[in-house]
């Protein structure tokens, strides 16, 4: 459904067969670790038993006199980093912390920690030689709780932290700490907004460390040649950042690596950050042979960077007739093993969904003794979805307003100033909201005992950054579009669908392929919702450059000044209206001057921000604490859905790892700070069997920053989930779930203590 | 190094043999002995599914078969579902729905739902998602996977009637 007019597209908003379909349903397709490469060697790590301890020793002896072992490194081989603070592409990161991240120096920071790394004739080898190299340890005590690691008396994970602040003051800088980062934002005056509230909701909610669960492990496949170039091939969602971490690790030029990026399974922010590259890269340059490093499912969650647990306390005020007058936020963020949670953004994304005149936000990165968080799909602001949004809902049971109206009535729109700062440009908050109250599913009475609705709402700022595509006519009227944005779920098509309809041709006439690092200009990477949306930019450039050669050849063939001559409808038109369609003038071109290249870039700052609302229906089993969700709506703003199929597969997907991460999945420790259940099985992501049908609606408020209106839609539908289920897990049995997940041993819990 | 062992199969209905070790698996043999890399690798522990081959008639995760277990047996696995440059129903209901985001767990299910659909041509929604539900997907949430095997069996008894 679209909310404004909008013009009608021949190529976009139709649903073509992806370009790479055939490759992935037959088998063809080639991820990461399914390359070959003649000579190649395979490796195997060796992990951190403990969560925290110091390395006393490390003795390989034994490894490397196994025959079949080619080569052994442990962080002796990698050059030191020093203090340095590195821009990656997404961020800058201390080096000294991603590399120690990478192969652990003087201590081990958590349980499956790298410490040691071999390469040999085969996996099976490689695998028994890792587990000859003797390390000792002295064990530490382990900090295992973000309240914990904040108070003066906790052991130390990184004596070189310094709390940095932002927006706030009267930090102690003087001594090492774990708190990375003190973030505060105000807007207005706090006092005098909650002295106006007639009602006020006090909550503290807690939610546990999860994992992006990608299905593909993360692989790394390296060639150090003689010739001091180094080739790695990889999953990635970044080449070029990939390219810029390997090279700043191994301290080489940063063009003696060549990324090429392989079919990546899965990544959800999670295949940012590198791992394996440079261990992998050093194991060739001691073998020299190309060898290749893969993960196990265990090593990925423990060691890899999952989204932290957290510890928020909300404050919000109202008047009686529901207008939102203000709201207060104290957000603690596990960092994991290193600085960089995304706490910053979470206190960005807090209230960002409604016009809040008075507010506060306080926010703390602080490690923990758990492997380094990453990004994990709009990072930061599904922890506090969840807050925020049940607490909304608390307080419009207070009021007596129905949680839809009250969102309809304090929705951020066009000129909304957020706590941190940035005032919105057009958005489809308030549009998602009246999508989802209109909804079949809505203006459905729900029935049944222990049965209950929830709904939510949620924000995402979406990125722009930088892209870049090379579009090359072909004779037979085709255009060959080669691009840097790794494809994760399908837009390659998306942007070859924006290149074919600037240029009015089908998308089927567009063959897009994901090239490596030497073959196309720099780009970021696949995340923040951004590719659609910027690559996409790059693409309608390169389609405008091709237009503009084109209408010098036709120029050429018409004997006329260029000037007379114009692009349009998918061919040229000239003075006497003469017209040669795009494939006519594409067979030309051998006797008009030969190849016609298009190149197209962007670098946007932003986009306009991506929000949704969700309905949910869920039933309780009051015995067994086992929620069954019974039926799901997503109403989104997607701006211009370029592919609806794609579009509406992002929002599922999310949707279905946001109520993963409502109702089963957690990192469980035990006292000493092992994960207890570092498998699929006891894991527990949802399977077809956990879920129903995902309804989804796509509102359309076009994006003024990009030429069609588009607008990210990858990460925002797992931000609303864990809330809009926990609404309706109240509706159900009345009680309110102040803790993530929401399993059954923690529902039960609750039910029998209100039964009390 | 321990010595390695010749298997006789028929995979994708062509006779072959392959070296082994002992502790290899079906899934290592596939990949590394075969080249055949359309079986995918996701948890090596039988969790996700990924891996999944159709073995003497009967869905398996390859991980958890051995390789010499394979002696005399009849696979299938995703490079023997199409017809020469014919898409079998289901690897053209997925593509024509939109069925695969980064499609790592495609081959698996795919081979799943072939042998669901062998068995039972007229599944239910629920003894679909029960079927598939050793298989996980990360990326769609399965609403469309599970379109695409209603799609393509409908296809497939259109076909056959």
């Amino acid at each position: 459904m679209a909310t404004v007019d909008k013009p009608k597209y021949k190529v976009i908003g139709t649903r073509p067969i992806r370009h790479d379909g055939v490759d992935k349903v037959t088998g063809r397709a080639k991820y990461g670790a399914d390359i070959r490469l003649t000579g190649m060697l395979f490796a195997a790590t060796l992990r951190s038993p403990h969560s925290h301890a110091k390395i006393l020793s490390i003795d390989t002896s034994k490894a490397e006199a196994l025959p079949g072992v080619r080569a052994v490194v442990t962080s002796q081989d990698f050059p030191e980093q020093g203090d340095r603070v590195v821009e990656l592409g997404e961020g800058a990161a201390n080096m000294r912390h991603l590399s120690a991240n990478v192969m652990a120096r003087d201590k081990v920071l958590y349980k499956g920690h790298v410490v040691a790394a071999v390469a040999a004739d085969s996996m099976h080898i490689a695998e028994e030689a890792a587990q000859l190299i003797d390390v000792q340890y002295e064990p530490l005590p382990p900090v295992l709780d973000v309240l914990q690691a904040m108070q003066p008396d906790s052991p130390i994970l990184n004596e070189d932290i310094r709390t940095e602040s932002l927006g706030a003051s009267g930090d102690d800088n003087s001594q090492p700490t774990n708190i990375a980062m003190h973030y505060l934002f105000e807007k207005g005056n706090l006092d005098e907004g909650f002295s106006q509230a007639d009602v006020i909701v006090e909550r503290e909610y807690d939610t546990t460390m999860v994992h992006q669960g990608y299905i593909e492990p993360h692989n790394a496949t390296a060639l150090w040649n003689a010739d001091g170039k180094v080739t790695v091939w990889m999953s990635t969602q970044g080449s070029f950042t990939a390219r810029q971490q390997t090279a700043e690790l191994l301290r080489i030029p940063v063009s003696h690596v060549k990324v090429v990026p392989m079919e990546i399974g899965g990544g959800f922010g999670g295949k940012i950050s590198v791992y394996l590259p440079p261990v992998a890269a050093m194991l060739s340059k001691k073998s020299g042979r190309p060898v290749q490093l893969v993960m196990s499912r265990t090593q990925v969650f423990e060691a890899t960077g999952p989204t932290p647990g957290s510890h928020i306390k909300i404050k919000i005020g109202a008047k009686k007739d529901g207008t939102l007058v203000a709201g207060d936020a104290w957000l603690a963020f596990e960092a994991g093993a290193y600085t960089g949670s995304p706490v910053g953004m979470a206190c960005m994304c807090v209230f960002a969904c409604y016009d809040l005149p008075h507010g506060r936000v306080e926010g703390f990165d602080v490690c923990v003794n758990k492997p380094r968080t990453n990004a994990y799909r709009a990072p930061g602001s599904t922890h506090v979805a969840f807050a925020v949004e049940t607490a909304i809902d608390e307080l419009c049971e207070k009021l007596g307003v129905n949680p839809l109206d009250f969102r309809l009535k304090n929705a951020a729109k066009e000129g909304t100033r957020r706590v941190d700062g940035p005032v919105f440009p057009r958005i489809g908050m308030w549009e998602t909201v009246d999508a989802i109250k209109q909804s079949a599913h809505y203006q459905t009475k729900l029935d049944g005992k222990f049965r209950g609705r929830g709904v939510a709402s949620g924000f995402w700022f979406n990125a722009g950054m930088k892209s870049s595509v090379t579009a090359t006519v072909n004779l037979d009227g085709t255009v060959s579009l080669v691009e840097g944005s790794t494809d994760i779920g399908g837009s390659r098509t998306g942007i070859a669908m924006q290149l074919a309809e600037t240029l009015g041709i089908a998308a089927e006439a567009v063959m897009p392929t994901i090239a490596d690092t030497d073959s196309v200009g720099y780009t970021d990477v696949t995340g923040g919702s951004r590719v659609t949306f910027a690559t996409g930019i790059a693409a309608y450039e390169a389609a405008k450059d091709i237009q503009r050669q084109l209408v010098q050849r036709a120029a050429i063939l018409w004997e006329v000044d260029a000037a007379q001559v114009k692009y349009e409808d998918g061919g040229v038109v000239g003075p006497a209206n003469q017209k040669i369609s795009f494939a006519e003038l594409a067979a030309q071109l051998h006797e008009t001057g030969g190849a016609v290249i298009g190149n197209g870039t962007s670098s946007a700052a932003n986009q306009g921000g991506a929000f949704g609302t969700h309905c949910v229906d869920v039933e309780v089993d009051p015995e067994l604490g086992k929620v069954q969700v019974l039926r799901y709506t997503i109403a989104q703003d997607a701006g211009t859905a370029i592919h609806p199929s794609y579009v509406e597969g992002q929002m599922q997907g999310g949707v279905v790892q946001g109520i993963g991460w409502a109702l089963n999945e957690e990192y469980c420790y035990d006292a000493d700070g092992r994960m207890a259940n570092p498998t699929f099985l006891d894991y527990r992501m949802p399977t077809c069997f956990d879920v129903p049908m995902i309804d989804t609606i796509i509102v359309e408020v076009p994006d003024p920053q990009h030429p069609y209106g588009v607008r990210g839609v990858g990460e925002v539908p797992i931000c609303p989930p864990p809330a809009a289920i926990a609404n309706a897990i109240y509706d159900a049995v009345g009680v309110r779930m102040q803790t993530l997940p929401m399993s059954p041993p923690k529902l039960c819990k609750a039910i029998l203590a209100q039964g009390n | 190094m321990s010595k390695k062992h010749v298997v006789s199969a028929t995979i994708n209905g062509d006779e072959v043999e392959f070296l082994c070790e002992a502790r290899d698996t079906l899934l290592d043999a596939l990949r590394n002995s075969l080249g055949m890399t359309g079986t995918k690798e996701g948890c090596s522990n039988g969790n996700c599914g990924a891996c999944t081959v159709i073995m003497n008639g009967q869905p398996v995760v390859s991980c958890l078969v051995l390789a010499m277990e394979a002696e005399g047996a009849n696979l299938e696995t995703i490079e023997g579902v199409a017809c020469g440059s014919e898409l079998n129903e289901i690897q053209s209901a997925f593509l024509e729905g939109a069925a695969l985001q980064c499609g790592i767990c495609t081959p698996g299910i795919i081979m799943q739902a072939k042998s669901l659909l062998a068995a039972n041509p007229d599944p239910s929604e629920q003894e679909i998602r029960f079927c598939l539900s050793g298989n996980l997907c990360r990326c769609t949430g399965y609403d469309k996977i599970v379109r695409a095997v209603q799609a393509a069996a409908a296809k497939k008894r259109s076909v056959a009637s």
